[in-house]
C-alpha cells in the first residue's frame, strides 16, 4: 500500500508517452544506422590492411572520418547538429529532431563493430571461397557477411544500449523520451518518484535488448 | 598438364624483398598425383597457391592445359578457378552454412545450374564421400575427417580437372588420415583428376603419390617417381624425410651394427620381387650364411616393396653379391 501510495503523484499518461517516444527513436534510428553503418563497415573492412581492396590512403581517410565523429561527445553533436536537421526534418525538436544527431552520432561506432566483426571471420574462408572463382562481390554476401552474422547481431544489440543512453541525452534538445522525463522531473522537479520509474523502465528496455541479441547470437552461431 | 616456366616468388616484407620461391620449371602431367614434401617455409605452400593464383608470381610462366594462367585477366581467372579444386589444412568450411550448403558453394557461384540441380549434384557428391546422412548437419557437428570429407566434395562440384591439397591430412589422425588418402586416391583414379598436394609427411607422399618434389629453401632438391625418390633418396632432406617416416636414426643404428660380424649389405625388393624367396635360394647356393639386422615390407602407393639390411657372414661372398646384383634387386654394399 505505502509503495503504491509513493508512486501516486506519477502520470502514467506522460509516462506511456515517454516510453512510446523512447521506443520510436530507438528503432527508426536503429534501422537507419544499419543501413548506413553496415555498408560503411563492409567499405572500412575491405579497405582494410591485408583484406581484398587494401588501400593505406583509403582506408586512413575513412578511419580518420570515423573517428573524428566518434571523438566529438554527443552532446556537442547534438547541438552541431541543429541546423542539419532542421534541414533534414524541418524541426530539431521532438523525435524528429532527434534521429538525425542519433543516427550520425552512432553510425560510426556501428560501423567499426562491424569491421571488427568481419574481420574476426577466418582468411581461409575467404581464401577458400576465392579459390572456387567468386567475385569480391560474392565473397563479402555468401560468405563473409554470413560467417559475421553472430558478431554483427551482437553489434546491434551494444550499439541499440548505446543508442537507449544516447536517447536520454537527446533530451537535451527537448526530444522527449524516458531519459528527458527523467531529467526534467526526476532531476529539475525532484520528483524522484518518477525518476526511479523511467529509471526502471530503462533498465527493463536495455535488460530486453540484450536478452534478445543473446538469443539470436546462440541461434546464428552453429558452434 | 601443369607447367612451370621458371616461375619466382619473391614477398616484400618491411621493404626488404623475401625470396620464397627461386626460379623453378617444372611439369605436372595429367591423371598424376603429384606430392610436394618440405618444411615449413620450403615455398610448397606458395607453389600450390600460383597454381591458381591465390598467390601471385614475381614472374615467370604457369600454363595449364596450354593455357598461360598468369595472362589471365580476373574474368578468365575466375573461369579458370571453378575448374580447379582445392582442399584446405583446415577445411575451412563455412560455420553458418550447413553441409549440403557448403558442398553446393561453388556451384552458387558460379551460377550455371538451377536449384534442382544444384541439388542433386549434392547429393551425388555426398554419397560419393559417404556423408549422405549428414547433409543438414553444421560442420561443427562433424569430426575432423568428415569435415575434411565435406571440403573435397566441395573442392569436386564444379568437376575440375586439377585438385589441390594443402595439407589436407595434416589436421588429422593417422586413422582419419589414412581414410582421406584413400578416398583421394580412389577419385584420382576414378575421375581422372591430377592432383597436387604439399604434405611434409613422407608417409603421405608413400601412400598416394605417383611423382614427388623435395622442397628446401625455395627450390626443388630432388624429383621423381615416388619409389625412386623414397628408396633411394639423394638429397640431405630426402634422407631426413624418408628417416622420419622410418622412425630409424642413421648414426644409432651404425652404432648398432658396429658389434656385427661380417659384411652389411642393403637390399631393396620391389613389385613381385618383394615376394620372391631369394634370401634362402642365395643362401643355400653360395654358403653365405644371412642375418637380417632391420627391414620393412610395404608398399608405395599400390606397388609392394621391400628393404632389408643384412649381416652376411661365410660362404663365396662374391657370388652372392653377385647373384643380387642379378636378381631383380638393388643392392647396396654398406660395410
Amino acid at each position: 500500500m505505502d509503495i503504491l501510495s509513493y508512486f501516486a503523484n506519477v502520470d502514467w499518461v506522460e509516462i506511456w508517452q515517454a516510453t512510446n517516444d523512447t521506443m520510436v527513436m530507438l528503432f527508426i534510428s536503429l534501422a537507419f544506422i544499419i543501413l548506413l553503418g553496415l555498408p560503411l563497415g563492409v567499405v572500412l573492412f575491405l579497405f582494410s590492411p591485408r583484406q581484398m581492396f587494401e588501400h593505406k590512403k583509403v582506408y586512413a581517410v575513412l578511419a580518420t572520418i570515423v573517428n573524428i565523429v566518434r571523438s566529438v561527445p554527443f552532446i556537442i553533436l547534438l547541438i552541431v547538429m541543429i541546423p542539419i536537421t532542421v534541414l533534414i526534418t524541418g524541426t530539431s525538436l521532438g523525435v524528429a529532431g532527434a534521429i538525425p544527431p542519433l543516427v550520425v552520432g552512432t553510425t560510426p561506432f556501428f560501423a567499426r563493430l562491424v569491421e571488427t566483426a568481419l574481420r574476426e571471420v577466418d582468411r581461409g574462408i575467404i581464401e577458400a571461397t576465392q579459390s572456387m572463382g567468386a567475385t569480391t562481390r560474392q565473397i563479402i554476401f555468401k560468405a563473409v557477411l554470413p560467417e559475421a552474422m553472430p558478431g554483427i547481431i551482437a553489434a546491434i544489440t551494444v550499439t541499440a544500449i548505446t543508442l537507449v543512453s544516447y536517447t536520454a541525452m537527446a533530451g537535451v534538445v527537448g526530444a522527449g523520451g524516458l531519459g528527458d522525463l527523467s531529467i526534467r522531473f526526476g532531476y529539475q522537479r525532484f520528483q524522484t518518484d518518477v525518476m526511479i520509474v523511467t529509471v526502471v523502465l530503462l533498465v527493463i528496455l536495455v535488460q530486453v535488448l540484450q536478452m534478445i541479441g543473446d538469443k539470436l547470437v546462440v541461434h546464428f552461431s552453429r558452434k | 598438364m601443369i607447367e612451370f616456366q621458371n616461375v619466382h616468388k619473391t614477398y616484400r616484407v618491411a621493404g626488404r624483398d623475401i625470396p620464397a620461391l627461386n626460379p623453378t620449371s617444372l611439369t605436372i602431367e595429367d591423371g598424376q598425383v603429384f606430392g610436394l614434401i618440405g618444411h615449413s617455409g620450403a615455398g610448397k605452400s606458395t607453389m600450390l597457391r600460383l597454381i591458381n593464383r591465390l598467390e601471385e608470381p614475381s614472374g615467370g610462366k604457369i600454363v595449364v592445359d596450354g593455357e598461360d594462367v598468369t595472362a589471365f585477366d580476373s574474368n578468365q581467372l575466375r573461369r579458370f578457378r571453378q575448374q580447379v579444386g582445392m582442399i584446405f589444412q583446415h577445411f575451412n568450411l563455412l560455420a553458418s552454412k550447413t553441409v549440403a550448403d557448403n558442398v553446393a558453394l561453388p556451384l552458387v557461384l558460379a551460377g550455371e545450374l538451377s536449384r534442382g540441380e544444384i541439388d542433386k549434384r549434392v547429393t551425388e557428391l555426398l554419397a560419393r564421400v559417404g556423408l549422405s546422412e549428414h547433409a543438414r548437419k553444421y560442420p561443427a557437428q562433424l569430426s575432423g575427417g568428415q569435415k575434411q570429407r565435406v571440403g573435397i566434395a566441395r573442392a569436386l562440384s564444379t568437376n575440375p580437372k586439377i585438385l589441390l591439397c594443402d595439407e589436407a591430412t595434416s589436421a588429422l589422425d593417422p586413422q582419419t588420415t589414412a581414410s582421406v588418402l584413400q578416398l583421394l586416391a580412389e577419385i584420382n583414379r576414378e575421375l581422372k583428376l591430377t592432383i597436387v598436394l604439399i604434405t611434409h609427411e613422407m608417409d603421405v607422399i608413400r601412400r598416394v603419390c605417383d611423382r614427388v618434389a623435395v622442397m628446401d629453401a625455395g627450390q626443388i632438391v630432388e624429383l621423381g617417381p615416388v619409389a625412386e625418390v623414397f628408396l633411394h633418396p639423394q638429397h640431405a632432406t630426402t634422407k631426413r624425410f624418408v628417416q622420419e617416416d622410418e622412425q630409424v636414426d642413421e648414426n644409432e643404428q651404425r652404432d648398432d651394427f658396429a658389434h656385427v660380424p661380417g659384411r652389411i649389405v642393403r637390399l631393396t625388393f620391389q613389385g613381385c620381387a618383394t615376394y620372391a624367396p631369394l634370401l634362402g635360394t642365395v643362401a643355400r647356393e653360395t654358403g653365405v650364411d644371412y642375418s637380417i639386422l632391420a627391414g620393412r615390407i610395404d608398399r608405395i602407393k599400390d606397388i609392394p616393396y621391400g628393404q632389408l639390411t643384412l649381416a652376411l657372414i661365410g660362404g663365396d661372398m662374391e657370388a652372392a653379391f653377385a647373384r643380387f646384383t642379378a636378381a631383380d634387386v638393388h643392392m647396396e654394399v654398406l660395410r
